[in-house]
């Protein structure tokens, strides 16, 4: 690189020289485009690509930025719907991220994405620049960022290679976002194995603002400003997208790997307070993120959106390494960066919010009337392209799809044959066993390093089912936010196990009061290149379209990740669901476990015999086979209609999801959430389900929730359930001076003894 | 009664005073780091955050301010301030009250619910509680652990300027189970955890009675509006 600086402005290929060098060797494979990708970027340009537009092509059409594989499935998140779906949707998918109208003239803005492969490379910058990330996407809708959340997956706690992973990916997510002042109000944590090489870390945020606050990214007036402003562009995580979203993760042969990108939160935090006060004064008519892809996806998405062109000069951006060639600047995913779109009588206003906040900023270019991309570097063109080319019309493929090989067999050996507690002790043991499972156990060792408190309006976050944040501080008009995935269930059967993701998301929105209305998710699979993994994308993207229009609610975003794997080793495909639900007024909100003495409990829906890819056959019995439990979503919205009616009766102290681990988990965590105990029989269910101690306390029959419900409004409660036809069975008393959880016929066991084994786990692997 | 909340670039829990100023009876009044014009403002208070990044060292260049700098000046003439996590530390790096905030001793940022002892009620911002009363409020830090040399510690102990004590276990390492401080004229008092968060019910730490209904924070500020009524 030494001398660089003194090449002459010849060295840099440009425009004409693409003319008048056509047959110049160019990199395309390394940079990851296929042959027919580059002979295809030649037929665009009628002739070959300057090094700088190979660099854009190649980064924009990679998989994580042009979604090539997944497309053709994608699609049906927005066919398979009816018109009252879509009631509320104020933006649709494609835009950074969905908005959604909850009324009082608000909206709220909301998408999960992930930064897997960074986060394991390097966990504390990949995991805080994945919150970096998708806090700018909300930003750009125009809305203030006001929650976090993050769904992360790592391997058997016991490899000492987990404990460096876990301990960087949470101190990331907490150092960047606490600095940004948003709390962190749930996720989720799960330890397998199958995530040793390739842990998934997954970050949502959500954002809110006023109807007329909404913002697009495009620059559709001829003669506007493209201004970059926010920190300096440097040479963090070059290729990073096209290259770190198509590599797997071989411990030998060559590394393509750049550097991860660098978090500043504190350049965030003022960037979010500087847009929103840009926003508000209506100087900006377009703005959009940099992430993935930096300059070159900014410039060509706002001039493709807005449908016309745009001339930029790329000496303009202010760099922090002089040395940068143009392709670098191009490509540079460096943080805390805005594009934004200036009418040129604004130019003034813009520069003055700027300049309070101390950002800097430079004029890059104007928007121009032309279907074109110029960029220049000094007086030479080096791009010259139909922006569209670049940034939407990348190629589309319909990749092959198979049934795994294993598919059958595993669907066929069923836990039937897993040995069952032979008498109550040994089934009360199994329950203290399951309950200090690292997947079951306490998680407050890593909530405990995020705030929940800061902004003042956290209604409710972890360990309650789903986050909840009010928005309106007037009325307590309020959103309630909960993501699942169980990639046991996706595994054994990729359809269900998307319907199961979102019918679990949806229930622990219900239980809090809160009614869902969107949905969100990000898709973690293997290669795309597989088949194999292909069938489980194409079967997990039908059965998640089919339940949002079972349910009646809109995917409104999202997010999809490939090629996690390692080696040949993919996970199991992991599709984390998120559901967002309103309530009129967050006071009305209810909590996950029982604080009131004498209230009665009742079992909501119905158990059956399912233990195939429960906790207790997986972590119990290291055993994954057979089917995942039935769902039947007409049941589940039945559920939550009960659910909210309730609680806008106020009928309801508490209400728990039933989930991984079943009844005697759910039992459980209700006690340890206030530390108030319980007196439970299980007899009326073995009855009435025909089931036996086992499935009545470990099954993961779906549907069902836990609540509690005072004597005063039993009679109210019941008939109530009646009425909506939802099966009701009370199963115990709670009992706030035992200091204990009885179980009949089972075993009474001391909270004091259950919060030990269940609290102690975290910090004993990892200090 | 108006009370000044100074943002810093990278203050977070502004809005969070704010709210809890209005609900205590009193009006807000957003003050700006780079405005040495304090607004005629009866009380200040310096919020939590993360001013500056956090660089260099926890609120070493919001001291230099010059909303600060004004601060500094008017507590010498007996403003009350009060001085939330990141601003006990601006006011530490400011020389109004003395010791260090260093990174806690388990290494971890903490966010928890804790219970503290009000030593001292007898300062601006602690008159409208008892005497070692016991109270709730959340803390979060990463940077909380008190320091000082013994020669101060023993003052600080001598002369009863210790307001808070951390009580059922010390969750960052601080000297003396120290929470917080108040100066001797008791017009300035700084503490790591955060009155703001539990000011209003559904929104502040679990209680025994029910979720999230602590507000035992709002005494802070309702002491000083108290204390300038009958000024």
């Amino acid at each position: 690189m030494l001398g660089k600086k003194k090449l002459e402005p010849s060295g840099v290929d440009t425009t004409a020289m693409a003319t008048t060098e056509p047959e110049r060797e160019q990199p395309w494979q390394e940079l990851g485009l296929k042959q027919d990708e580059y002979e295809e970027i030649k037929n665009i340009l009628g002739r070959r690509p300057t090094s700088s537009e190979l660099a854009m092509y190649s980064v924009m059409w990679s998989e994580h930025c042009s979604y090539k594989s997944s497309k053709i499935y994608l699609r049906q998140f927005g066919e398979k719907v009816t018109p009252e779906m879509n009631k509320y949707l104020m933006v649709g998918m494609g835009e950074n991220a969905g908005v959604v109208d909850i009324g009082e003239g608000l909206a709220v803005t909301f998408k999960v994405e992930s930064h897997n492969h960074p986060s394991y490379i390097e966990p504390f910058q990949g995991a805080a620049t994945g919150v970096g990330g998708i806090v700018r996407d909300i930003l750009s809708m125009g809305a203030r960022p006001i929650a976090v959340m993050d769904q992360l997956r790592f391997g058997a706690p016991t490899n000492p290679d987990t404990a460096r992973v876990v301990h960087g990916v949470v101190d990331g997510i907490s150092f960047y976002g606490n600095c940004l002042g948003l709390p962190n109000i749930g996720g989720e944590t799960v330890f397998d194995s199958v995530y040793q090489g390739n842990p998934l870390v997954n970050a949502l945020s959500i954002g809110s603002m006023k109807h007329e606050d909404l913002q697009l990214a495009k620059a559709s007036n001829p003669g506007d400003l493209v201004i970059l402003f926010g920190a300096r562009t440097g040479a963090d995580g070059i290729g990073g997208v096209s290259v770190l979203a198509s590599e797997t993760f071989e411990s030998t042969g060559p590394t393509k790997r750049p550097a991860v990108q660098v978090g500043d939160p504190f350049a965030e935090k003022v960037l979010i307070e500087c847009c929103l006060e840009l926003f508000h004064s209506g100087v900006v008519a377009g703005i959009q993120d940099l992430g993935g892809a930096g300059i070159s996806c900014a410039t060509s998405e706002l001039a493709s959106n807005g449908g016309k062109g745009m001339r930029v000069q790329l000496k303009n951006v202010l760099l922090r390494d002089e040395s940068l060639t143009p392709e670098e600047i191009l490509m540079s995913e460096s943080q805390e960066r805005m594009c934004a779109v200036v009418p040129k009588k604004k130019l003034k206003e813009f520069e003055k919010i700027v300049q309070k906040w101390e950002v800097e900023y430079s004029v890059l270019g104007d928007v121009i009337d032309e279907d074109r991309l110029y960029i220049n570097w000094g007086h030479e063109e080096i791009v010259n392209v139909p922006p569209r080319t670049v940034a939407h019309d990348g190629p589309i493929y319909e990749r092959p799809v198979k049934l795994p090989k294993y598919q059958k067999a595993l669907n066929k050996d069923s836990s039937s044959g897993l040995a069952r507690a032979k008498n109550a002790s040994e089934l009360a043991s199994q329950l203290m066993e399951l309950i200090a499972t690292p997947n079951q156990a306490d998680k407050s060792w890593i909530t405990a390093q995020y705030d929940k408190y800061v902004g003042g309006n956290t209604a409710l976050s972890m360990p309650d089912d789903s986050g909840m944040i009010r928005v309106s501080e007037e009325s307590g008009l309020g959103v309630a936010l909960a993501t699942d995935a169980n990639g046991k269930y996706a595994y054994l059967n990729p359809y269900e196990g998307a319907r199961l993701a979102l019918a679990e998301a949806y229930r622990n929105v219900a239980v809090t009061g809160a009614l869902p209305r969107a949905v969100t998710n990000c898709l973690n699979f293997g290669s795309p290149e597989n088949p194999e993994v292909m069938w489980q994308f194409k079967e997990a993207t039908a059965g998640l379209a089919d339940a949002c229009l079972e349910l009646g609610i809109p995917v409104t975003g999202g997010n999809v990740s490939f090629y996690n794997q390692s080696g040949d080793i993919a996970i199991y495909p992991t599709p984390v669901v998120g559901v967002l639900g309103v309530i009129d007024d967050v006071a009305r909100r209810i909590p996950s476990g029982w604080q009131d003495d004498g209230n009665n409990i009742y079992l909501l829906g119905e158990t059956f015999d399912e233990l195939d890819g429960s906790a207790w056959a997986k972590d119990l019995h290291d055993h994954l086979g057979g089917q995942p439990p039935k769902l039947d979503l007409a049941k589940e919205k039945l559920l939550a209609e009960l659910l909210h009616g309730a609680s806008i009766q106020g009928l309801i102290e508490s209400a728990h999801d039933l989930s991984e681990g079943g009844l005697g988990i759910a039992v459980l965590e209700a006690s340890l959430r206030f530390n108030v105990g319980a007196r439970i029989w299980l007899g009326d269910i073995l009855d009435r389900d025909q089931i036996d101690q086992t499935a009545a306390l470990f099954s993961e029959s779906q549907s069902r929730v836990l609540v509690t419900v005072g004597r005063e409004d039993d009679v109210k409660f019941q008939a109530l359930c009646e009425a909506r036809g939802v099966p009701c069975l009370r199963i115990g008393v709670t009992d706030s001076t035992s200091g204990l959880v009885e179980i009949k016929d089972v075993a009474d066991l001391k909270l004091e003894d259950i919060r030990t084994s269940w609290s102690g786990v975290m910090s004993e692997l990892f200090g | 009664m108006k009370i000044g909340v100074i943002t810093y670039p990278g203050t977070l829990d502004d809005r969070d005073a704010q709210r809890a100023i209005r609900l205590a009876g009193g009006t807000p009044v957003p003050l700006w780091h780079a405005d040495d014009d304090l607004k005629k403002v009866d009380a200040v208070v310096l919020p939590g955050g993360f001013s500056y990044g956090d660089y260099l060292r926890c609120g070493a260049i919001a001291a230099q301010a010059p909303a600060t700098k004004e601060v500094i000046r008017l507590a010498g003439q007996g403003l009350p301030v009060l001085g939330i996590c990141n601003g006990f530390q601006i006011l530490v790096e400011s020389h109004l009250l003395p010791g260090g905030l260093i990174r806690n001793e388990k290494q971890h940022f903490v966010c928890k619910d804790q219970k503290l002892r009000v030593e001292n009620n007898q300062t601006s911002w602690t008159n409208m509680f008892e005497k070692d009363e016991e109270i709730l409020i959340p803390l979060k830090n990463g940077e909380g652990g008190y320091i000082a040399s013994d020669e101060t510690l023993k003052m600080l102990e001598a002369e009863n300027l210790i307001t808070f004590r951390y009580l059922d276990g010390n969750p960052n390492g601080s000297l003396n189970d120290i929470a917080g401080l108040t100066n001797k004229r008791g017009n300035v008092v700084g503490l790591m955890p955060h009155p703001e968060h539990a000011v209003e019910p559904g929104f502040g730490p679990d209680t025994k009675t029910a979720m999230r209904s602590g507000i035992d924070g709002l005494k802070f500020f309702q002491s000083v509006l108290q204390q300038v009524v009958n000024a």
